[in-house]
């Protein structure tokens, strides 16, 4: 087989793989292309009206145009750039570190340097493939109720897919280079988590601080912002301009996107193979454990240790945490100028709070219900197993309490009403979100922390629904009693639908 | 006078799953015995040994541990056993003295007596360098070694074993089966499943072959020579003969 063959041929490879990786991940590992295939058309289908909803009122924005409009369409482009570039990080260092296959490859008799070009490229057409699937729906409405000029957007997409995948290899290997493969995993998920939120919320942060609003357009339309903005013959406002249907623009980053990725892979595939090579012959450092002595305690005590002690060492639970406690950041900052001008606007804190606690109180409920790697261990232990679950949901239940119980506290200095109301919409959506894992409880390793999703479409969406849904019931409780008591029977019987349909009551 | 209760019996275990895995199965070991049970690939072994483990639910028949009914009370029936299968059950994010401490809180033992035991064991299976380091960059073997500990830190009084030696070289191998023999004069019962017939022949004190979720023989190798009708032949020629004599007659 020629060179030139046998690279189409990896990439076909590649290309099987990461379709099949795709679709394991729409249907959870069960075999159903069509059923995947059609319900992802009705996804993008219906994601037309939301997308209509949004984008609609701009369809009729044309070059020049004002620099505050400039600026916002510029920060939601840089946006949508730094998602794609968290979840390319992500995939990088899943490339280096998931070794299945690495081995049979590089004791093939091929040239490492163009196999990890391939790779490289799989990576750059993944996440490109996964912002277009989301944009085409926003760009579809632009460019139905604005001309086809819209349609260039497409091409901007592909322009920062391109460069967002080329950047994320660039740090994850610059990452190996200066902090070693056994620290890169975890710092590569805490930057990606970090890159992934830190934008929106820095943004709300400034607009917080400045004007007392969680909205981020109050800093971008701003006058400050209009003031220190570049002219408007900038490069900065390329991307923007390119998205407006400015051929030239978009053809031009378009280049720049694929000469950064070529330039990338020129410059790190030939590295690929060593850095693998280094994580292979080093896979963790030792990390050593506490010494102290054997401690006492109820057989519950001991797993509730056990899950404690698990939870605080697990960097994909760290990350996910993070994220959880960055969006938790505008609020908090919120609730404390607050205090001093007693703004109606506070009330908005108890669903932000609220929704964080579900979220975050589902995936601990996965962690230490599904995600147990001695699950035989435990099920021959003399345990009955209902104290096991117990002992588990407990965890769950301390370590929200802990994490959101000073929220609750300083909320309570500037209403008792809305810290109780708070407090008890947290408790409530953490037990759904706990009784939800418990009923599609699947048994997993810990590792498939990132996976978690896809064992149960259902469990996801009804997670979501419940948190929502205590979230507006807390909010309604404090502003229209009455919305409350409707909110609160609709999101109890996506509950109880959700349990008659879960495997564990059948 | 009172006879002492076997440290398993099994009789009429049943469990289907496409189609019968173990089928009507009766199975007696005695206290302080090493037992090998063997068997081809889906045999049932695995199958009936985790239902005497309570890892699995049997459609039909009875368990008895040491006297107790395993599957009226299965709380009382682990508190007397433990479970080792191919793969560890371990934490990668725990050393293996972190969990030993797991394990014995969970079967309830002193923390006193269990610190003790639990840095004995782990010396004896050649992990000392390793006490405080997590798991989670042990090699197979080691890993296996952390689980064998754990099953053992609690003193179980019957100890159940899937392929404990599978992936293991030959030095921590032996560490394991001197481990295991030495529990075993200690008055300890062990049921073994393996396919290395070698480990059988020498450590076993009777065996057990199974096929189609069936007990096709059973007894010392003198017995199973005996049954065999040859006093020179090897565990491997007689399990092949047994084997292909079942093959044949399903």
């Amino acid at each position: 087989m020629s060179a030139a063959a046998h690279l189409s041929w990896f990439a076909r490879h590649e290309f099987r793989l990461a379709w099949r990786e795709w679709l394991a991940m729409m249907t959870g590992g069960r075999r159903r292309r069509n059923r995947a295939v059609i319900g992802l058309l009705i996804f993008a289908a219906v994601l037309h009206l939301p997308a209509y909803a949004v984008v609609g009122r701009f369809a009729d924005l044309q070059l020049p145009l004002d620099p505050g409009s400039l600026i916002v369409l510029t920060t939601t482009i840089f946006l949508a750039w730094a998602l794609m570039l968290s979840q390319a990080i992500e995939s990088v260092t899943r490339v280096f570190y998931a070794r299945a296959d690495l081995d049979l490859i590089m004791s093939s008799p091929v040239k490492l340097t163009n196999i990890f070009s391939v790779r490289i490229a799989a990576i750059a057409l993944s996440v490109t493939s996964m912002a277009l699937l989301l944009s085409t729906p926003f760009i579809d409405v632009l460019a139905i109720y604005g001309g086809p000029r819209w349609l260039a957007g497409f091409g901007v997409v592909i322009a920062i897919g391109l460069s967002a995948a080329a950047v994320a290899i660039a740090i994850t290997v610059l990452l190996f280079r200066l902090i070693g493969p056994s620290k890169t995993r975890l710092v590569a998920q805490i930057v990606s988590a970090i890159i992934g939120a830190g934008f929106v919320i820095a943004l709300q942060v400034a607009a917080i601080l400045s004007y007392g609003t969680l909205s981020r357009f109050a800093v971008l339309t701003s006058d400050t912002a209009t003031r220190i903005a570049p002219n408007p013959d900038s490069l900065v406002w390329w991307p923007a301009r390119a998205a407006l249907g400015d051929l030239e623009a978009m053809l031009l980053l378009l280049a720049f996107g694929l000469i950064l990725l070529g330039s990338v892979m020129a410059a790190f595939a030939p590295r690929f193979a060593d850095t693998i090579v280094s994580v292979a012959a080093n896979p963790t450092s030792v990390t050593r454990g506490r010494g102290k002595s054997f401690r006492s305690g109820s057989r519950p005590q001991a797993l509730r240790r056990k899950e404690f002690l698990l939870l605080r060492r697990d960097p994909w639970l760290m990350s996910q945490s993070l994220m959880q406690l960055l969006y938790l950041v505008p609020p908090a900052l919120m609730l404390w100028r607050s205090f001093s001008d007693s703004a109606i606007a506070i009330v908005l804190i108890t669903p932000v709070i609220v929704m964080a606690a579900g979220q975050l109180s589902g995936g601990l409920a996965w962690l230490t219900i599904s995600g147990e790697d001695a699950a035989e261990l435990v099920a021959t232990a003399p345990l009955d197993p209902s104290r096991v679950i117990r002992a588990k949901i407990e965890v769950v239940l301390i370590v929200i309490g802990v994490l959101f119980a000073p929220l609750v506290i300083a909320l309570g200095f500037a209403s008792l009403l809305q810290a109780t109301v708070t407090a008890i919409a947290i408790l409530i959506a953490t037990a759904s979100a706990a009784a939800i894992q418990l009923w599609f409880r699947v048994q997993a390793k810990r590792t498939q922390f990132r996976r978690r999703q896809t064992s149960s479409r259902v469990a996801t969406f009804a997670e979501a629904f419940c948190s929502i849904g205590w979230a507006a019931t807390a909010t309604l409780a404090l502003t229209i009693p009455i919305g409350a008591i409707v909110t609160g029977i609709m999101t109890l019987l996506v509950l109880a639908g959700t349990w008659k349909i879960s495997p564990k009551r059948a | 006078m009172t006879s002492q209760p076997s440290a398993l019996a099994v009789r009429g275990l049943t469990k289907r799953f496409d189609r019968p895995a173990v089928d009507a199965l009766d199975l007696t070991v005695r206290v302080g015995e090493f037992y090998a049970l063997l068997g081809p690939n889906g045999a049932g072994k695995t199958t009936t040994l985790r239902m005497v483990a309570g890892l699995l639910r049997p459609d039909a028949g009875s368990v008895s541990i040491l006297g107790i009914d395993a599957l009226a009370d299965p709380v009382a029936a682990k508190q007397v056993m433990a479970w080792v299968s191919d793969e560890p059950m371990i934490y990668d994010k725990l050393t293996p003295l972190e969990y030993l401490e797991f394990v014995a809180g969970l079967w309830g033992i002193d923390p006193k007596v269990s610190e003790a035991s639990a840095h004995d064991l782990l010396i004896s299976l050649g992990l000392e360098a390793h006490l405080h380091e997590r798991c989670e960059g042990f090699s197979k073997g080691m890993r296996q070694k952390v689980a064998l500990a754990g099953a053992l830190v609690h003193e179980p009084r019957l100890i159940i074993l899937d392929e404990p030696l599978t992936g293991l070289d030959a030095l921590s191998a032996r560490h394991v089966k001197g481990l295991l023999q030495a529990r075993v004069r200690a008055g300890c019962t062990v049921i073994m499943t393996t396919h290395i017939l070698e480990v059988a022949e020498r450590m076993a004190d009777r065996i057990g072959v199974i096929a189609a979720g069936k007990l096709v023989a059973e007894g010392t190798l003198a017995e199973l020579r005996q049954q065999n009708g040859r006093t020179d032949t090897s565990l491997e020629d007689m399990f092949i003969a047994l084997v292909e004599t079942e093959a044949a007659a399903a």
